[in-house]
């Protein structure tokens, strides 16, 4: 088990530069997950981590040694690939050992992680049977398997589950994560599903366009995301956002929207007023409310159930606003609803996108 | 719909078999020659096969003719071009799938261009350069010949296998604790045998059937390869059917064992398993 430090590391592709200067420590047997879409540089950020891309500049630490000229296989590592890459003309067994028949580990030390691995991944009657006969969730089981029997320094994972169907995907999910109690290995995930990210990390790294835009615990994103970027990534459905100027009073601080409505807000904000802001609000917690002086009219255009809650989509003031809810009843929604926005829910943004810095109302004149 | 999809097979498999008949054809001739006795050759007409078969042609190509050494000769060159040409072009078609490396372009584009000559265009510049080195009239100086303008073509195919063969398979064995040439010789190596027995089929082929280099660059029997070889059953008055059919019976047989010994790994699907599809 090992930390891995790293320190201001950037790449660049030729002329192209996908990795702005990353930063960050992670600790001995903590899981962390890479998150971000297509082409924020997540995969090239796991793969310098392995010694399969160089690194242009910074610095990544294993266990406090500078491993950037290491060739990968003397990084101590294992890594989990999203094509699986088993090797096709070897069985499961010598998938398994490979990387230990590499090493000249002795022939009893090989059969004993190998039978250890396969029990603990429920592999041993598929021992023999090379990769080709093996369904998609038991390759999968292989590639960790052949991970695991080395007993690495750190575990790394590159989407692991997206080649897997929706219902094996979540048991693999479990199965990661029971593995990582069990195992208690430092180890690094990718993937673009925040679904993964939420339910496998004890710590989220978000990034975007080569840059981490927030590093912190599933909850502290969801709950309190740093910026727009964040906010719109995790949670499904997506948070709503709206526009609307930030506007302060004597003991209230609230957010107008462009049609005069005027949100409450729970907490005053470093910000100017009149300033421009985002408004965002998730659409687990949008109230369905009757009609009052700050709720809101929304057009109803797609009522989509979900067995366990309904998601409404709408329109609000001709944008597109989600909400969703456990009432029943919102199935037979009218053409209209209205809505209201509970402020310890709210979430502000400032022009730049940042998410604006509360400060305490004050209490005063009237 | 059914109904329609038994007659499209039907007619599918049809067009299979008529075009396997025109292929074999000329093969079966040459095999039904070779066995038609001299007498018979010319007075039975047009017949599928001879009311007498004789081997006596065999016997005598075998006997009283050069063609042992031909097909020694055929056996050395076609061996040592196809072994020598995979060999190497199973080094640069990795080097052109695997690596960047400054000139990449160019070099490919050079290998592209030499494919582009009538090979008759180069047969006199050629002859003058060996003739010095006193490589014509010389086994070796056909194989050097061959190897040069096979391996380009044999460079593009087995980069075409490598490329086949996805780099994560690489990563993971490096990752594992192998080095690059590991890797390429216990992961990527075993997956390309398809690849490699594709390649040395092709060049041996190609080696064992070329007439205008061979015809060119060798004069006297102690040399000719095979398809030169051939030539002296042709005399000033007449042709020797015969004896010209039955040593292309024999000729085919090498071909044949080569191509059964290969295509085990010819037709094998190695690959599939390895990563999702």
């Amino acid at each position: 088990m090992a930390s891995i430090d790293i320190r201001n590391v950037r790449k660049n592709f030729g002329i192209v530069s996908v990795l702005h200067g990353v930063d960050l420590s992670i600790e001995n047997g903590e899981f962390v997950v890479l998150v971000g879409p297509s082409g924020c540089g997540k995969s090239t950020l796991l793969r310098m981590i392995a010694g399969l891309e160089e690194v242009t500049e910074g610095e990544i630490r294993i266990d406090g040694m500078r491993v950037n000229e290491r060739a990968p296989k003397d990084r101590d590592i294992a890594m989990v690939f999203q094509s699986y890459a088993l090797y096709p003309h070897m069985n499961v067994a010598e998938n398994m050992s490979y990387g230990l028949r590499i090493r000249k580990a002795a022939r009893e030390k090989i059969t004993a992680a190998v039978s250890n691995a396969a029990r603990k991944l429920e592999l041993q009657p598929l021992l023999a049977r090379r990769p080709k006969a093996l369904s998609g969730g038991q390759r999968q089981r292989v590639a960790m398997g052949r991970a695991i029997v080395r007993q690495p320094k750190a575990f790394l994972f590159d989407e692991p589950l997206s080649n897997l169907d929706a219902r094996l995907r979540e048991q693999m999910r479990a199965e990661i994560k029971k593995l990582h109690r069990d195992l208690g290995a430092t180890s690094i995930y990718v993937t673009h599903d925040q679904i993964e990210a939420m339910t496998l990390a004890d710590r989220i790294v978000a990034m975007h366009e080569g840059v981490v835009q927030q590093v912190g615990s599933p909850l502290e994103l969801y709950d309190r995301p740093a910026n727009l970027f964040v906010a719109g990534f995790i949670g499904s459905p997506a948070m709503n956002f709206l526009s609307a100027c930030y506007e302060i009073g004597a003991g209230t601080a609230g957010a107008r929207l462009p049609d005069g409505t005027l949100i409450a807000l729970s907490s005053a904000y470093q910000l100017e007023q009149g300033a421009s802001v985002t408004l965002g609000i998730r659409p687990e917690h949008v109230e369905m409310s009757p009609a009052s002086e700050s709720s809101l009219r929304a057009t109803v255009d797609l009522i989509e159930p979900t067995g366990f809650g309904i998601i409404l989509h709408l329109g609000l003031h001709g944008l597109p606003f989600n909400v969703f809810t456990l009432d029943r009843a919102a199935l037979t929604a009218g053409p209209t609803v209205t809505v209201a926005f509970p402020p310890q829910h709210l979430h502000l943004f400032d022009e730049t996108g940042m998410r604006a810095l509360e400060t305490s109302l004050q209490k005063g004149k009237g | 719909m059914n109904s329609y999809s038994t007659f499209g097979t039907a007619l599918h498999r049809l067009a299979i078999l008529c075009y396997v008949l025109f292929a074999l054809f000329p093969l079966f001739w040459l095999l039904k020659v070779s066995v038609t006795p001299n007498d018979l050759l010319y007075s039975e007409g047009v017949r599928m096969w001879p009311s007498r078969m004789s081997f006596e042609h065999f016997r005598f190509v075998l006997a009283h003719s050069a063609f042992p050494v031909f097909f020694r000769n055929s056996m050395i060159v076609a061996g040592a071009t196809a072994v020598i040409v995979t060999l190497l072009a199973s080094l640069s078609g990795y080097a052109l799938s695997r690596f960047t490396f400054r000139g990449k372009y160019w070099l490919v584009a050079l290998m592209l261009l030499t494919q582009m000559f009538p090979l008759v265009m180069l047969v006199a510049p050629i002859f003058k350069m060996l003739s010095p080195l006193g490589l014509t009239n010389s086994l070796t100086g056909l194989v050097v010949v061959y190897t040069a303008f096979n391996i380009p073509f044999a460079t593009f195919l087995m980069q075409s296998f490598f490329d086949g063969i996805p780099k994560e398979l690489e990563e993971a064995a490096k990752i594992d604790g192998a080095t690059q040439f590991m890797a390429f010789r216990q992961i990527v190596l075993p997956l390309t045998l398809p690849g490699i027995a594709a390649t040395l089929g092709f060049v041996f082929t190609a080696a064992w059937s070329e007439l205008l280099f061979a015809l060119m660059l060798i004069s006297g029997n102690s040399a000719a390869t095979f398809p030169v070889g051939l030539l002296t059953f042709v005399s000033k008055f007449s042709v020797d059917f015969g004896q010209m059919m039955a040593a292309g019976v024999l000729a085919l047989i090498p071909a044949c064992l080569f191509f059964l010994f290969i295509q085990r790994y010819l037709v094998q699907g190695l690959t599939a398993g390895a990563v999702k599809g």
